[in-house]
């Protein structure tokens, strides 16, 4: 992305700042003021509830919700403003959805290898060598020539991952990308996971594994009725929440044993 | 292969066909005109006749009139399937620029849908020509009639489109768009693909309906099947021509039928084997 005019850049060395970020979906207002700032290589967890706002605000993040108020950055780039072309933030921000959404007619490697053929225009032998190399880094080799629904949950999450990675890429988003799985399927996607994070991906995951938020994120937010009501390391957040609702929360999610 | 309680199916449909065809043979038989009708409509002399045609006597081959249908058919079907796309995809947009083409779009379907497509062929047919313009008024009844099928059948056939395309779901459009794919190549390679699988059967379906109405075109003087056996029928006061097209439009149509049902039941067990996954 180039800069187009000095007064767009805000947010110093952030990989990704999001200041008052309001969303309503009719009267319903599902974002009253987020504020947030990724430094590059962070983890951010988003913890709450259903209906808090996680999904929402990383759907507003990736331009696919119009956002009603606030603003947010990209490596300092304003990228909400009214003449940024959306294709190309969202060539850098790569998300991942809790239903997959491969696409069916595609064969795997074809999920792999459309938008960086299309979007980067990169040449098919190049695009088919990246996706090798991705499907074969998690341990995808064999399912290159199978189509979507001859593949497992856990296989088919990270078939979207890889896709989301062939772009290169420099955030990703995951929303609950565990939740629609059968519980023998979570571990090797939260494998993945890890290993992105291992690697500096910066990532901003909405997830109900608390037990995989405190080991891999290096913050935790927590957001209720959207807004961001407690953040910190998850050492701090889970061990000794300050707010009341928080405190509410993790006890339901304990007395789930979920935590 | 047959199971016992399979070939006692068979068995018993085929008794049951052989009973309501042989009623209703019997019936026509029975009637008071029957005679009248099987000399007038079913003769196999003059069903013969018209098949072959005597221009000489003043009318033409049903038959060989029936090629002018084929013809008219596939071209306008090919015409039909590429308008009728741009149409739906137009429709669709959301973009602020696109607005007169959507308005445009909207009050053409709306049109094209609501006029009788005779009267959309005799508006074409005898409008066209009077207009007295260079080429476009120099052409021949059949390609008048092609024209008013592909702009009636296109209307139709648009919303056909964009109803497969309503049916890919709108996550599948979220995934596409995240990608950085633009809204034109995310409909390209992602929701077209899927749509246009969603819509066959319904498509045929039009174009069973597009095969007969192609015999409209008639009325503007082309020799096509229904033409020709009217030609015969003014001739000679024998209706049995009707008879002759009628079969030759249902050896065209039945096929396309059968393929269609075809196609409807492998989509029904390959949505059930997707569906025990």
């Amino acid at each position: 992305m180039s800069r187009t005019s000095g007064g767009e850049s805000a947010g110093g060395s952030s990989a990704l700042r999001v200041e008052g970020l309001r969303k309503s979906f009719g009267a319903n207002e599902v974002l009253r003021g987020i504020d947030l700032t990724v430094a590059p290589h962070e983890v951010i967890g988003l913890i709450g509830a259903s209906g808090s706002g996680k999904s929402t605000l990383l759907r507003c993040v990736n331009l696919l919700e119009r956002i009603d108020a606030g603003a947010i950055y990209l490596d300092g780039q304003l990228i909400t403003g009214p003449a940024v072309n959306e294709n190309l933030v969202r060539q850098h921000i790569g998300i991942v959805f809790q239903s997959f959404n491969l696409f069916p007619h595609m064969t795997v490697e074809r999920n792999v290898t459309l938008a960086p053929m299309k979007v980067l225009g990169l040449p098919k032998a190049e695009a088919l060598e990246q996706s090798k190399l991705l499907l074969d880094r998690f341990g995808l080799a064999e399912k290159r020539a199978d189509y979507p629904d001859r593949l497992s949950g856990g296989q088919q999450q990270r078939v979207a991952i890889v896709r989301a990675l062939a772009m290169q890429p420099r955030l990703m988003l995951l929303d609950e990308v565990t939740s629609a799985l059968d519980p023998e399927l979570v571990s090797e996607v939260l494998d993945v996971i890890r290993e992105l994070a291992e690697g500096g991906m910066t990532m901003l995951i909405a997830t109900h594994e608390m037990g995989f938020a405190r080991d891999i994120a290096s913050r935790v937010c927590f957001l209720a009725d959207g807004q961001i009501i407690e953040q910190g390391p998850p050492a701090q957040l889970f061990s000794q929440p300050s707010d009341e609702r928080t405190r509410r929360f993790l006890r339901r999610i304990v007395d789930a044993g979920r935590l | 292969m047959l199971g016992d309680g399979n070939r006692r199916s068979v068995a018993l449909s085929a008794t049951s066909t052989v009973i309501v065809l042989a009623a209703l043979a019997a019936l026509l038989a029975a009637a008071p005109g029957s005679r009248v009708v099987r000399h007038t409509f079913f003769n196999p002399t003059d069903m013969w006749r018209a098949f072959v045609g005597d221009p000489k006597a003043g009318y033409y081959s049903v038959g060989e009139a029936l090629w002018l249908n084929i013809r008219m058919f596939v071209i306008a079907e090919i015409l039909i399937l590429i308008v009728a796309l741009v149409v739906a995809v137009i429709r669709q947009s959301t973009g602020p620029v696109l607005l007169p083409l959507r308005i445009v779009s909207t009050v053409y379907v709306d049109v094209a849908r609501g006029v009788p497509l005779i009267l959309l062929i005799f508006a074409i047919g005898f409008g066209a020509p009077a207009l007295s313009l260079r080429f476009v008024s120099s052409q021949s009844a059949a390609v008048y009639g092609v024209t008013a099928l592909v702009i009636s059948y296109s209307a139709y056939v648009s919303e056909v489109y964009r109803a497969g395309i309503g049916s890919v779901h709108r996550s599948q459009v979220a995934a596409a768009r995240s990608l950085g794919l633009s809204q034109w190549t995310s409909m390209r390679y992602v929701i077209l693909p899927q749509a246009v699988r969603n819509i066959i059967p319904p498509l045929l379906n039009d174009f069973i309906s597009l095969q007969k109405d192609t015999a409209l075109v008639g009325v503007l003087g082309s020799i096509e099947a229904n033409k020709a056996a009217e030609l015969f029928a003014d001739t000679t006061f024998n209706y049995s021509s009707y008879a002759v097209a009628a079969v030759l439009f249902l050896l065209l149509t039945i096929p396309l039928a059968r393929f269609t049902d075809h196609l409807i039941a492998r989509d029904r067990t390959r949505r059930l084997a997707g569906a025990v996954q």
